[in-house]
C-alpha cells in the first residue's frame, strides 16, 4: 500500500490506543508495534520457562512435604505461565517452536536473574519474595496493556503469581523466627537476592531507548525506575518484619521525596549477565536444551501416532 | 516496504504459512504439535468459554491437558477442543472497521473474558 | 502404601522443568503432586495411630529416627527421618527416574496397581483409610488413562519409541511380581478385613496391562522371576541416594522448623 495509507492507519491505531481500546490480533498494527510485542512476550516466556530450573533445582530437597508440594506446584505454575505467553505471542504470527529455537540459539533474552544459582533452601524463599515481588511489581500494569491477548494472559498469570510471592515470604519468615543457622541463611539469601532483583526492572530510564515508544503504544505503563522505585519502598518495610535487613548502606528514607533512596546500582555486572557472563547462563541454556532435544523422540512419536490414528479413521470412513 | 497486512486465518492466530516466509524457518511438523483451542463450560456455567490455547498432538491428548492447564482437574467441567486451524473469524478488512461495532467478532470484546474478582479490586 | 506414593511423586518431580514440552511437563507435575498429597493423608493418619498408642509402637519409636523426636511425630518425621531400610515400599517406584518411556511404563504398572489396591481399601473395615482410598481413586482413574494412552502412542509411534518402551519393559516388568506378593503387614491388614490379598489383584491387572500392549503391539515379557524385597526393607541401590537427597536439610539441622 502507498505510503499515505500506511500513515493514515497509523494514526487510526494510535487514536484507538488513545481511547484504551484494545488491539486485537487481525487489527491492522505498525510491524514495529508487532515486532516489540514479539519481542517482549516472548522474552517473557522464555524467562518463566528458564525461571523454573533454578526453583526447580530445591524441589527433590525441600525440607517438608508441605514444601516439595508447594514448590512443585509453583514451579508448574511456571510452566503454565510460559504456556500462556507463548501462545499469546503466537496470535502475532510467530510459532512456539520458533521462539524455542530463538531462545536456544541465544538469539533471545530472558531475565537475568535466572542465571543467578539457588545455593540454600533458603533462596528459594528470596526468590519468591524478591524476584517474584519484582515481577508481580513489572506484571500488574500488563494487565491493561494495549494489546489484547497478552494483557488477558497477564490476568491469569497475575491472579497466580501472589500466591508466590506469599509463599516465599512465609519460608523466610519461618527461617527468620527459627535457629540462628537458619536465621543466617534467610540473610544470607537475601544478601545476594536484593541487588539482582533491583536490576530486574532493566535499565534506568535514561539508558532505555524503546521506553518512550513502549509508553506511546501503552504496552508499558510505566518506567522502569519508577517501578524499581516502587519496589525499594515496600521490600525495606518488609524486610523489617523478618528482622532481616538489605544489603544497602545508602538505603534511607527520604521525607522529602516520600521514598527509600537507595545506593548505586552495579550496571556492569548488570550487563554482564545479560550478556552471558553470568554465575548460571551456560547451565540454564544447557538444560533448557538438553530437556527439548531430549524430548524430540516423545514429541515425534504422538505426532507420528496422531497421524496413523487420522489414516485409520479415514480408511473407516471410506 | 514489507507488507504490513498479515493475513490470519483465526482472530488469535496466525497463518502458518506466513510465518514460514517472514522467519525463514521452515516448522519441523514431525515434532512440533498443532495448537488447540480451548474452550471450558463450569459447573454453573451456561455456555462454553474460550480460555486459551495449548499444543497437542491428538483431540484427547488436548482434552487431558486443557484439564491440566486451565482448569487445574475440577470435575464436573465440560472441555471442548479444536484445532485452532480450523477456527474461521471475520476479518477488519478496511479502516472503517476499527470503528464498527463488530457485532460479529466476539473474541474482540473485552467482557467476553471473564476477569476473576481479584483484578477488579488491583 | 505412603511411601510408594512419596517416592514415585519425589521421582516424577524429577521432571518438573525438564518434560519434553511444556504441556507434559505440566501433566506428570500433576500427577507428582497428586502423589506426594496421597502421601500425605497416609502419612498423617499413620502418625496419628502412632501418637495415640504409643505403647502398641514402642520398639518402632525407640528407633534412632524416632528417639530425636520431642513431641508427637507427624507426616514429616515418617517422611525424613526414616532410613532405607525402614522404607516398605515397592522397589518399582524407587527406580531412577529414566527416559520418558522408563516414567510412563512406571506410572501405568503402578497405577494400574494402585486402582485396583485404592478399591479394594474402599470397602474395607477401617474407614479413614477407606475416605482416602475414595479420595485418591479420582486422580487413580486420571493416572491409568494418561499413563495408558502414553503406552500405546509410544508403543504404535515411530520405531524409536517403540525400541525405548520395550526397552523400558524389559527394566521394569522383573519388579511387577512384587506387587503381588503380600507383605507381612499385608497378610495383617487382610485379617483385619482392610484390604483383601494383593496376589487377588494380579489377574485384574494383567489384564489391563495386557489391553494396553495389545492395542501398542508390545508383547508381555515371559520372565517370571521376580525382584523383591522393598516390603522387607531390602532395597535397591538407588533408595540410598534418593534418601540422601531429599532428606537432606531435615539430617543437616535437626529439629529445626522449615
Amino acid at each position: 500500500m502507498e505510503k499515505n495509507g500506511t500513515i493514515q492507519l497509523e494514526t487510526i491505531f494510535q487514536d484507538r490506543i488513545d481511547q484504551e481500546i484494545r488491539i486485537e490480533p487481525k487489527d491492522w498494527m505498525p510491524d514495529k508495534y508487532r515486532q516489540t510485542l514479539i519481542r517482549q512476550i516472548s522474552q517473557h516466556a522464555h524467562s518463566e520457562i528458564v525461571g523454573m530450573l533454578p526453583e526447580g533445582n530445591w524441589i527433590t530437597r525441600a525440607p517438608s512435604l508441605k514444601r516439595k508440594a508447594t514448590l512443585i506446584a509453583k514451579v508448574q505454575d511456571e510452566a503454565g505461565h510460559g504456556l500462556y505467553l507463548y501462545s499469546a505471542a503466537e496470535t502475532l504470527g510467530i510459532s512456539r517452536a520458533e521462539m524455542i529455537n530463538q531462545l536456544h540459539s541465544g538469539k533471545a533474552k530472558y531475565s537475568s536473574i535466572f542465571n543467578y544459582p539457588t545455593l540454600t533452601w533458603a533462596d528459594i524463599g528470596a526468590i519468591g519474595w524478591l524476584v517474584d515481588g519484582a515481577a508481580i511489581m513489572n506484571q500488574v500494569p500488563l494487565c491493561r496493556t494495549s494489546y489484547g491477548p497478552y494483557a488477558r494472559a497477564m490476568v491469569r498469570i497475575c491472579k497466580e503469581e501472589s500466591f508466590h510471592q506469599r509463599q516465599g515470604f512465609e519460608i523466610l519468615l519461618t527461617l527468620s523466627r527459627g535457629t540462628d543457622a537458619q536465621k543466617a541463611m534467610c540473610q544470607d539469601a537475601i544478601n545476594r537476592w536484593w541487588w539482582p532483583s533491583v536490576m530486574m526492572f532493566g535499565p534506568s530510564d535514561e539508558a532505555s531507548p524503546h521506553t518512550a515508544q513502549s509508553m506511546r503504544w501503552k504496552i508499558k505503563r510505566f518506567t522502569n525506575d519508577e517501578l524499581r522505585q516502587k519496589f525499594v519502598d515496600i521490600c525495606a518495610e518488609q524486610v523489617k518484619i523478618l528482622e532481616m535487613h538489605l544489603p544497602d548502606p545508602d538505603l534511607k528514607w527520604n521525607e522529602k521525596r516520600g521514598h527509600y533512596d537507595f545506593g548505586p546500582i552495579n550496571w556492569d555486572e548488570f550487563w554482564q549477565v545479560i550478556g552471558g557472563n553470568g554465575p548460571c547462563n551456560k547451565e540454564r541454556l544447557a538444560a533448557r536444551i538438553k530437556a527439548h532435544e531430549d524430548g524430540a523422540w516423545v514429541r515425534e512419536a504422538a505426532s507420528a501416532f496422531a497421524a496413523k490414528q487420522q489414516q485409520k479413521q479415514k480408511a473407516a470412513v471410506a | 516496504m514489507k507488507t504490513y497486512l498479515t493475513k490470519q486465518f483465526y482472530g488469535d492466530y496466525g497463518d502458518r504459512e506466513s510465518v514460514k516466509e517472514s522467519s525463514g524457518i521452515a516448522a519441523d511438523s514431525a515434532r512440533d504439535w498443532p495448537l488447540w483451542e480451548v474452550f471450558v463450560r463450569s459447573k454453573m456455567g451456561l455456555d462454553h468459554k474460550h480460555v486459551g490455547s495449548l499444543h497437542a498432538a491428538d483431540a484427547r491428548m488436548a482434552i487431558e491437558n486443557a484439564r491440566d492447564v486451565y482448569t487445574r482437574r475440577q470435575e464436573g467441567i465440560s472441555i471442548w477442543v479444536v484445532e485452532s486451524r480450523h477456527i474461521h473469524a471475520s476479518n477488519p478488512d478496511d479502516a472503517a472497521s476499527f470503528y464498527d461495532p463488530a457485532d460479529d467478532k466476539v473474541y474482540r470484546h473485552p467482557t467476553f473474558y471473564e476477569l476473576p474478582d481479584e483484578l477488579k479490586a488491583m | 502404601m505412603a511411601d510408594d506414593a512419596l517416592l514415585l511423586g519425589h521421582r516424577n518431580s524429577e521432571w518438573t522443568g525438564h518434560g519434553p514440552n511444556l504441556e507434559q511437563d505440566i501433566a506428570i507435575s500433576n500427577i507428582a503432586l497428586d502423589q506426594i498429597g496421597q502421601a500425605r493423608n497416609f502419612y498423617q493418619y499413620a502418625a496419628l495411630q502412632f501418637n495415640e498408642n504409643r505403647n502398641a509402637y514402642a520398639p518402632l519409636l525407640q528407633s534412632p529416627a524416632f528417639r530425636q523426636v520431642s513431641g508427637s511425630i507427624d507426616e514429616d518425621n515418617l517422611a525424613y527421618l526414616r532410613n532405607a531400610n525402614e522404607f516398605k515400599n515397592h522397589l518399582l517406584v524407587e527406580l531412577n527416574r529414566g527416559d520418558w518411556a522408563f516414567t510412563i511404563v512406571r506410572q501405568f504398572f503402578i497405577s494400574a496397581y494402585q486402582q485396583l489396591l485404592y478399591t479394594d481399601l474402599q470397602k474395607g473395615t477401617n474407614k479413614q483409610l477407606a475416605a482416602i482410598a475414595e479420595k485418591s481413586l479420582k486422580e487413580l482413574s486420571y493416572h491409568v488413562r494418561w499413563s495408558g494412552e502414553w503406552v500405546i502412542r509410544l508403543g504404535d509411534g515411530t520405531e524409536e519409541s517403540n525400541r525405548r518402551i520395550i526397552n523400558a519393559v524389559d527394566q521394569l516388568w522383573p519388579y511387577t511380581g512384587e506387587l503381588f506378593l503380600p507383605a507381612d503387614f499385608q497378610q495383617m491388614a487382610a485379617e483385619q478385613g482392610i484390604l483383601t490379598d494383593p496376589a487377588s489383584y494380579r489377574q485384574n491387572w494383567l489384564e489391563k496391562i495386557q489391553e494396553a500392549f495389545a492395542q501398542a503391539g508390545l508383547p508381555i515379557p515371559s520372565n517370571n522371576w521376580w525382584q523383591k524385597g522393598g516390603k522387607q526393607g531390602i532395597h535397591t541401590e538407588h533408595l540410598g541416594y534418593l534418601l540422601a537427597e531429599m532428606q537432606y536439610l531435615q539430617r543437616s539441622y535437626p529439629g529445626s522448623v522449615w
